[in-house]
């Protein structure tokens, strides 16, 4: 019973305060037609004064207000001694109310100062009135700028744009501050929905402000007295932390997915020279160097002579990136690999010493710090998704890149000539060879397109990470990895083994720490071996040892 | 390839007994009775550097026993190596007492982690009996434990290598964490006594090298022993031919186990004299990286006859002591030409040069 007696009463306020504020301000509207009263205020009064003239410039449409605060920003806001307040920039004074120009400037100006309070009055101020300006853009600014500023005394403002508003992204963020602001309402009913309104919200500082609807006071009593409040308030926290937590699994998701695409890009070549060739090729890692350090000449050749296309460098060193390291791949198996088949110990005790050649002649070369790579324009950034969750878009690119690559390959081994003699000489070499192919050449190719992929894999490894001498030695194990873990000699098993691994990695990450989640990866993985030598996507049928 | 079936003729005891002379009386007579001033004087700096040479070569020669005569390459070795040097350092780090920065009797970096007791593992670990225990017992453990799953599992030749590789890496990222508990990235260093000796003390290095001496003798020994032997013969056959041994109705999964975990103990034992002698022991020693170097000490010198790895060991880490001082930007260069040249000309080593030159003379 009481409740609703209550209820009745605080309506009734609610209607009077709403009254009582129309009043004051069509008083000062017509305050402000009369007279130079308000103006005044704002020229001579005190800091609280000064705020009361602010507010009641926005609250008034007064067309001179946004130029006015404006000046006061920047500070170029003058008082005359009889108090007339002038505009003063380097073209000229203005006088603020009746915006004429005033010629000569007068004498003894005093500029309006700000202090901390006043500034944050005046961007509020300024805030409110640019969300009624024609661009959307200033107006979204001037929404997200309130967004931490929700005061009772915006309220008239924010509604009123809120009815003109059409843009539905700005709309969503005046809705939120509207319903922030009407959270501390009197009435029950414009409480209740306001929490409804911030339930939806993506904002994660939302949860912030309903949390004081569940708290109690020193006495023991909920600071809301309304139970219905309080319910809907709970029911609105756990909707949005369900949605937060649901966009964390979904970034998690995500960033798994960068990370397998990028060990696939690191691995892949590797699929080609060991999971196809069976060549144990330990300088894999410096081929993909090989490619990022590319990137790294085909970005500074851009620079010096064509800089206004610079962010076109990337698409020149894709390319130049798979041609360089395919070239040092050939070279590596006609003068080193070639004599080594069949010899896989002893391959792979060569290669480590190419890898230690090529990674001490990188240092000679470019010296052992990191050279800097830049992102393009275009892959900075990120499409924010929820307030919890930006899909950054060199990520995005490299995901589609090592999509693109691996349809490359794809392509290449089973439509091509080429991949018809390799996939011919990896089954059988000696019946291909008595069928003509020229199985040596095939060799010399294959090794050339693993090392052009891996070459690929390292320009993508340059947008991301640094770029040194080291850069190969750090995806050597993990590159390994997922050839063994995948099964050799399919690609099927590279990609599942790649993705797998990244998105067990992300998803351990935040329960055992980063460097603890790649330890368990690797021990998980040693024990999958024992129990599926073959890895996950074995070849079937009966394999010949030896 | 002739077969070996004694331990060694006349001509072998010879070199071995010029050998255990020249470690047990020459260098320590010239190191400690000779005066600095003395051009045969040899200085600590030297004992110090041939003690830790000796300590690779038995290294090397646990690498040849699996890799020479099993044909296993295992690029973890530097982990039973690293984990018995750890096992040791945990003996030494608390030997130190409160002689430390800290005057803690804890070790410093736990004093510096804030942490109010030793963990649970570090138990008994003031004593020198129990640290000589861990030092077989781990590396021999982890190695019987790992070996028979990857053997039963019959993993074998580059899957085997990648896999060890693996696994010194998951080591050396383990015990880089602060959190392990066994001093993070400095690891264990500032040591100041063994068995109530002074480390600092050239009477103590020259013992330790004479230790060194003494187990890298022994060592050769007993590889010598087990590869003349009948069980020396299966191995080898293993290496040559698996499936025609099984075949055969051999097992060769306890075979091969064992070779494995005692190639394990001596690289853990080698470790433990060479952690008192350098002084430091870190995870960089778990490092991929230096596992592979250690297969190419034996690769130079020439697989598969226990002597060759050990001179392999003496002239690639002699050339590393002379081009880290002289030119150390060269050495990378030198040590990858090393790697790829010794695979591609040398396949049998300096010992496979050298008996190609004696041949040429006959």
């Amino acid at each position: 019973m009481s409740s609703k007696i209550i209820l009745k009463f605080l309506l009734r306020f609610f209607v009077f305060y709403l009254f009582l504020f129309s009043a004051v301000v069509h008083a000062l509207e017509a305050d402000l037609s009369k007279n130079t009263d308000l103006f005044k205020r704002l020229a001579t009064g005190e800091s609280d004064d000064k705020i009361i003239a602010i507010h009641s410039l926005v609250a008034t449409e007064h067309p001179a207000a946004l130029l006015i605060l404006q000046a006061l920003k920047n500070g170029e806001l003058s008082v005359t001694p009889k108090g007339v307040l002038l505009i003063v920039n380097d073209k000229g004074a203005l006088d603020a109310l009746t915006q004429q120009m005033i010629n000569p400037a007068p004498e003894n100006l005093e500029a309006l100062m700000l202090n901390n309070r006043l500034r944050g009055a005046v961007d509020t101020a300024l805030a409110i009135l640019n969300l009624q300006s024609g661009d959307k853009a200033v107006r979204l600014v001037a929404a997200n700028e309130l967004l931490d500023k929700a005061v009772p005394e915006l309220l008239p403002g924010i509604q009123k744009a809120l009815l003109k508003e059409t843009d539905k992204e700005i709309k969503t963020l005046l809705g939120l501050l509207e319903a922030s602001i009407q959270l501390g309402s009197v009435d029950t009913e414009i409480r209740l929905k306001a929490i409804s309104v911030l339930a939806e919200s993506e904002q994660s500082s939302t949860s912030l402000l309903l949390q004081p609807f569940m708290e109690k006071n020193s006495e023991g009593q909920f600071l809301e007295s309304d139970e219905s409040v309080r319910t809907a308030a709970k029911v609105a926290l756990l909707r949005i932390n369900e949605r937060l937590v649901r966009m964390e699994y979904v970034g998690r998701l995500f960033s798994g997915i960068s990370l397998g695409s990028i060990l696939l890009l690191a691995a892949l070549g590797l699929a080609i020279t060991y999971g196809l060739m069976g060549v144990i090729n330990m300088a894999h890692g410096e081929l993909l160097m090989i490619g990022a350090y590319t990137t790294f000449m085909v970005q500074t050749f851009f620079r010096q002579y064509f800089p206004s296309n610079i962010d076109g460098y990337l698409l020149a060193a894709v390319p130049a990136s798979f041609i360089v390291a395919a070239l040092v791949g050939m070279a590596l198996e006609r003068s080193v690999i070639r004599h080594l088949y069949g010899r896989p110990l002893e391959t792979l005790l060569a290669t480590w010493g190419i890898s230690l050649l090529l990674i001490q002649g990188i240092r000679t070369v470019f010296g052992a710090q990191n050279v800097e790579v830049s992102n393009p324009s275009w892959m900075s950034g990120g499409y924010q998704v929820a307030s919890n969750l930006i899909l950054t878009y060199n990520r995005i690119v490299i995901i589609f890149f090592a999509l693109f690559v691996l349809l490359l390959v794809w392509l290449l081994l089973n439509k091509t000539r080429l991949g018809l003699f390799v996939r011919a000489v990896t089954q059988n070499r000696k019946m291909a060879d008595c069928l003509g192919v020229p199985t040596r050449n095939i060799d010399t190719w294959t090794f050339g397109l693993g090392s052009g992929i891996a070459g690929l894999g390292g320009c993508a490894l340059s947008q991301i990470g640094n770029v040194g001498p080291d850069l190969g030695q750090s995806y050597i194990v993990d590159s390994f990895m997922v050839v063994v873990l995948g099964g050799v000699g399919q690609l099927a098993g590279t990609v599942s083994g790649a993705l797998g691994l990244g998105i067990v990695n992300k998803f351990l990450e935040p329960l055992s720490g980063p460097v603890m989640a790649k330890i368990l990866i690797l021990v998980f993985i040693i024990i999958f071996i024992q129990r599926r030598p073959q890895g996950l996507f074995a070849l079937k049928g009966r394999v010949v040892e030896h | 390839m002739t077969t070996i079936t004694k331990l060694y003729g006349v001509k072998g005891w010879l070199t071995l007994a010029l050998f255990s002379a020249g470690v047990m009386i020459l260098v320590p007579v010239l190191n400690l009775a000779v005066s600095s001033s003395n051009p045969l004087h040899i200085s600590d700096y030297s004992v110090s550097l041939m003690g830790k040479i000796m300590c690779y070569a038995v290294v090397a020669l646990a690498i040849d026993l699996i890799w020479g005569y099993a044909g296993i390459l295992s690029l973890g070795h530097g982990l039973f190596f690293a984990l018995g040097g750890y096992a040791m350092g945990m003996y030494l780090m608390r030997m130190i007492g409160t002689e430390g920065q800290y005057h803690s009797h804890l070790p410093d970096f736990m004093v510096f982690l804030d942490w109010k007791e030793l963990p649970w593992y570090w138990t008994g670990s003031d004593h020198f009996w129990f640290a000589a225990l861990l030092v077989v017992l781990v590396p021999g453990l982890l190695a019987f434990v790992f070996g028979y799953f990857a053997f039963r599992s019959r993993i074998k030749g580059v899957y085997f290598s990648i896999i060890t590789q693996a696994l010194t890496f998951a080591f050396m990222l383990l015990f880089f964490r602060n959190e392990t508990g066994f001093g993070g990235n400095n690891g264990f260093t500032d040591f100041k006594r063994i068995i109530g000796f002074a480390l600092a003390d050239p009477a103590t290095k020259t013992g330790l090298f004479m230790a060194t001496g003494l187990f890298l003798i022994m060592a050769l020994l007993l590889c010598r022993y087990i590869v003349t032997s009948k069980f020396g013969r299966v191995l080898a056959a293993i290496r040559d031919h698996e499936s025609r041994l099984m075949f055969c109705g051999y097992n060769p999964l306890g075979y091969k186990l064992f070779v494995w975990t005692l190639s394990a103990v001596l690289c853990g034992i080698a470790g433990a004299l060479y952690v008192p002698q350098v002084g430091i022991i870190n995870p960089g020693e778990m490092s991929p990286g230096n596992s592979i170097e250690i297969a190419i000490w034996a690769a130079v010198g020439g697989r598969g006859t226990l002597i060759g790895p050990l001179m392999g060991a003496a002239i690639v880490n002699g050339a590393k002591s002379w081009f880290t001082v002289a030119f150390p930007e060269y050495w990378l260069y030198f040590l990858g030409l090393l790697f790829v040249g010794v695979t591609l000309y040398m396949p049998a080593g300096v010992v496979g040069v050298a008996q190609q030159v004696k041949a040429r003379f006959k």
